[in-house]
């Protein structure tokens, strides 16, 4: 009895009494939910490309905030230094897609997830030797990003909400908005959709799979670079963050591997909804059950709807 | 595995599907097919591309189940089943587009067939000694036998991956031997052979069938190969039957002549 | 000698479904096995025993353990290292539990544990498959790990969170804890390792083994040839935690001799698919040359420029390691999917034919 009030009244009780503190977890989590979107959608694009489910996503995101504040850290001004980490990004576009992609086109997705796990570590190694592994410190001012705190005065009470959060909900919009008309709107957009439809008829009306896989990997590795630099304001740039970028594989399942708007929200339910789980019933377990709640719900998904909430159906051919 | 079914008297039916229906989200694959297939006979199932033939198939193994009607086998109603208890249950098959184990040798993909007859369990295999590895060497002279058979011998050990379609094909239809089946469904089995070829793979049919008792269901666009082997056809378009009877029947149905042919208007 | 299989005529099916049917393999294995029992323990010192053939002998039964599920069945797994806590944890709390009970019981029956375990993660395969049965086993690492660092029970509360392996013996030698030597260790992980590599090539060649690569090669034929997907597919996952767990409970009673949950983490699960995908996915022999180079490779970075009189630093060769195992993995994946294994098959093949290979 006692275990059953704790589980279904007590929270909602400590929810009702203070409201305040709930749109403040929500908040946090939303703001979580908002950067294993980024991370989601970095691999989403690469997925519905190229069907390369690539685990190296969580590191693309490091080693492009290692990038940039390692060059800053060499005495080269914020805004260039942003500019170099792009460019880092791409020619790690072009590497990935000649090294790596071109040689292990048609393979099985099992091989080519373990090529991605191969290049994680490749990168991790590459990250550690040439900008020092021990964690750094986001320049956040030198970018301009705003780091003061802003308290809204809510039920009596008052909501603290970090302008870096802020923004990184300002900047994640604007780049899904961004992306979003880009491959509508774009003649490479249109080729990108074309292959993610079918790589055979996208050949055969002269689209260049190589061409495309490149750009679209650029395109991850610049959303991994503004995922980086948010991630890397709200705590710091370490190799930490792959593991938790790993969360990005349960927001997948919740939305579906190959759509855009499944990894938004997928990725706003596992940030809201593992915050929520960790404070108003992690202490029935012991607490941090954030590392495999997100888990645990996807394989729930996974059990139920395996396609997750806007992936297409699978028929399966005999 | 088969001698553990009562034999079935040769020319009563062995499988029968009744007002067979099958629709993939709002598409219909099948509508309202019946036929049936007797023991000893060699059966085709013909039609143009995207007839239903393969469905049909798939319905009788258990891959797809229809909506509507019943599949009857050995006098049972068998709707509902999965591939691995029609397997079981004595109904072999080889695919349009080979299905092979492509990491193993011809060897081992024949022996995959003998699966079902290997009874020694967890215990035993760990030891590789005693009964477990008497039994995998009575069921390799069984395969062997299979081998020689279909003359495959000079690929016994190659990986089957590395093979020609002709010859894959044929490690296919071993494969399928192996597992002793009374009914076997046979998809496609000379699509993309040459003549010479074509003749080899007629000549195991009708030897397989002589030989070991099996029947034969088999889908083939072969109008010739169809003709020559089979006893009795049934022709499906857009998913319906349009005709049934002795491949001569079949032939000089006007139905059948306007499906291949267009219909004149 | 030449490696030559001329003459040797096999006159029946199990002289020919042997598993090394070729006379010269039989002897390199049993010359293998001879430096191990007698040659190693005669030359080598205990930092090799203790920190190079020991690590590498547990490591080589997770590799086997983990290819037995990715290599022959084909289900990707990246909760190796959890699976491998279980079976640790589990031999730690029956040895201490029951000790009038020899040690290496427990240790062989922790891995039952672990394969319970692995059985009830593997029972989404029944649905999912490929991809997504990856999260399913990142999903049991995540928990697992949490459990490890979370429930006091399985350390028997222990202040600090780490397990120890508490002082046992075997015929009156100290095996485990802090007395036993390396030389004592080595020789009861060489005996359980070769015992259990045996009982899995057994298993492999068999008919089990064949149902499993039919699952792995082409799941609707090995239906069609009457194999029940989830029971095989479990049974790959109950087999593959099995050995995973006895290496689990080895690595804390015969290696470390404590372990704190972190040594479980997910970087444990990646360091043996690493051996895996670099030995050869799906051969024993592969397991073997897998632990042995990702397990060698950092020493032999480290003492390699050495020998010119370089000095290096430890971080660098983690790093340079890192880098080299990461374009290994692709490099192999991308010219011989089936790893340094089939290098050997090659080479082997080479030899049959040498000096004249026309």
């Amino acid at each position: 009895m006692d275990l059953l009030t704790a589980i279904f009244v007590d929270p909602f009780v400590r929810m009702g009494t203070n409201p305040t503190f709930l749109v403040q977890v929500i908040w946090e989590g939303f703001v979580s939910g908002v950067l294993y979107a980024l991370v989601a959608l970095g691999f989403v694009l690469i997925f519905k490309a190229s069907g390369v489910f690539n685990f190296a996503q969580g590191i693309m995101v490091v080693f492009a905030a290692l990038a940039l504040v390692g060059l800053h850290e060499k005495g080269v001004p914020a805004w260039p230094a942003l500019l170099v980490a792009t460019g880092v990004m791409l020619i790690l576009a072009i590497g990935i897609e000649r090294v790596v992609l071109r040689p292990l086109v048609n393979q099985p997705d099992i091989i080519l997830l373990m090529a991605t796990i191969g290049l994680t570590r490749f990168l991790v190694g590459l990250g550690e030797m040439v900008f020092g592994g021990e964690p750094k410190v986001m320049i956040t001012e030198a970018l301009g990003i705003p780091t003061g705190i802003l308290r809204i005065p809510l039920f009596g009470k008052s909501l603290i909400l970090k302008e870096i959060d802020m923004t990184a909900a300002v900047v994640a919009i604007l780049m899904v908005a961004f992306l979003a008309v880009f491959f509508a709107r774009t003649k490479i957009g249109r080729a990108l959709r074309a292959v993610a439809d079918d790589h055979q008829a996208a050949l055969s009306v002269g689209i260049s799979l190589n061409r495309i896989w490149v750009i679209v990997w650029f395109a991850a590795g610049i959303v991994a670079l503004v995922t980086g630099i948010m991630w890397g304001a709200r705590s710091q740039v370490s190799f930490d963050l792959e593991v938790i970028a790993l969360k990005a594989l349960p927001v997948l399942i919740l939305g579906g591997f190959t759509s855009v708007p499944g990894a938004i929200v997928g990725g706003l339910m596992i940030g809201i909804g593992e915050k929520i789980g960790e404070i108003y019933w992690g202490r029935l377990l012991g607490g941090g059950i954030e590392s495999w709640l997100a888990y645990l719900i996807a394989l729930a998904f996974l059990l139920f709807r395996p396609q997750g909430l806007f992936g297409e159906k699978i028929i399966e051919r005999v | 595995m088969r001698s553990s079914l009562p034999p079935i008297a040769k020319g009563e039916p062995i499988l029968q599907v009744e007002n067979i229906s099958l629709s993939f989200g709002g598409v219909n694959a099948l509508t309202d097919v019946s036929f049936d297939i007797l023991a000893g006979e060699v059966r085709a199932i013909i039609g143009p591309n995207g007839a239903g033939k393969t469905s049909m198939l798939n319905v009788i193994n258990g891959f797809y189940h229809p909506q509507v009607g019943r599949v009857i086998h050995r006098g049972e109603a068998r709707t509902g089943r999965k591939p691995h208890e029609a397997a079981r249950r004595g109904i072999g098959r080889t695919f349009q587009n080979v299905a092979l184990f492509k990491g193993l040798s011809t060897l081992d993909n024949i022996m995959a067939g003998r699966t079902l007859k290997m009874t020694r369990g967890f215990f035993w295999q760990c030891l590789r000694f005693g009964p477990a590895l008497n039994e995998e060497i009575d069921h390799r002279r069984k395969v062997e036998e299979i081998i020689d058979f279909l003359e495959i011998e000079h690929i016994r050990k190659v990986p089957v991956g590395k093979l020609p379609y002709g010859l894959k094909k044929r490690v296919e239809l071993g494969r399928a031997l192996a597992q002793e089946p009374e009914l076997l469904l046979l998809d496609e089995p000379m699509a993309g052979m040459n003549l010479e070829e074509k003749e080899d793979m007629s000549r195991f049919i009708l030897d397989i069938r002589e030989t070991f008792g099996t029947t034969i269901a088999l889908i083939e666009h072969d109008m010739g190969v169809v003709m020559d082997l089979s006893d009795r056809v049934v022709v499906l378009e857009y998913g319906r039957k349009i005709a049934d009877g002795t491949p001569d029947e079949v032939q000089n149905d006007p139905v059948v002549i306007d499906a291949y042919l267009g219909r004149s208007h | 000698m030449f490696y030559r299989e001329v003459g040797q005529f096999k006159s029946t099916y199990a002289a020919d479904m042997a598993i090394f049917p070729i006379r010269q393999d039989r002897i390199g294995i049993a010359v293998m096995l001879g430096l191990a029992v007698i040659a190693i323990p005669l030359v080598a010192n205990d930092f090799v025993l203790a920190s190079i053939m020991i690590p590498g002998l547990v490591f080589t039964l997770a590799a086997i353990g983990l290819n037995i599920l990715t290599g022959y069945a084909g289900q990707i797994s990246l909760g190796t290292g959890a699976f491998m806590g279980v079976g640790a944890y589990a031999a730690f709390k029956m040895a201490s539990a029951f000790p009038q009970v020899n040690v290496i019981v427990w240790i062989l029956a922790s891995g039952v544990f672990s394969a319970g375990v692995g059985v009830v993660f593997g029972l989404p395969s029944l649905r999912i498959k490929g991809l997504y049965l990856a999260v399913t086993t990142l999903a049991a690492q995540f928990f697992l790990d949490w459990c490890f660092v979370r429930v006091g029970w399985l350390t028997d509360y222990s202040s600090s969170g780490a397990i120890e392996a508490a002082r046992r013996s075997l015929f009156g030698i100290a095996i485990t804890g802090p007395e036993a030597t390396p030389l004592a260790r080595y020789f009861v992980v060489l005996g359980l390792v070769v015992l259990l590599t045996f009982v899995a090539s057994n298993l492999v060649h068999g008919r089990i083994g064949r149902t499993w690569m039919m699952v792995r090669d082409m799941d609707i034929a090995a239906e069609l040839m009457g194999v029940r997907l989830l029971p095989a597919k479990l049974l790959a996952f109950a087999v593959s935690s099995y050995f995973a767990g006895v290496a689990g409970a080895m690595m804390v009673f015969f290696w470390l001799g404590a372990a704190e949950p972190s040594a479980f983490g997910i970087s444990l699960s990646f360091q043996v698919l690493f051996m895996v995908i670099i030995g050869g996915l799906g051969s024993m022999i592969g397991s073997y040359f897998g632990a042995a180079f990702i397990w060698a490779l950092p020493v032999l970075i480290k003492f390699t420029p050495n020998l010119f009189g370089i000095e290096i630093q430890s971080a660098t060769v983690e790093h340079a390691n890192s880098m080299i195992v990461g374009a290994l993995i692709i490099f192999f994946l991308i010219v011989e999917p089936h790893g340094l294994a089939k290098l050997w098959a090659v080479t082997k093949q080479k030899l049959r034919v040498w000096p004249f290979p026309w």
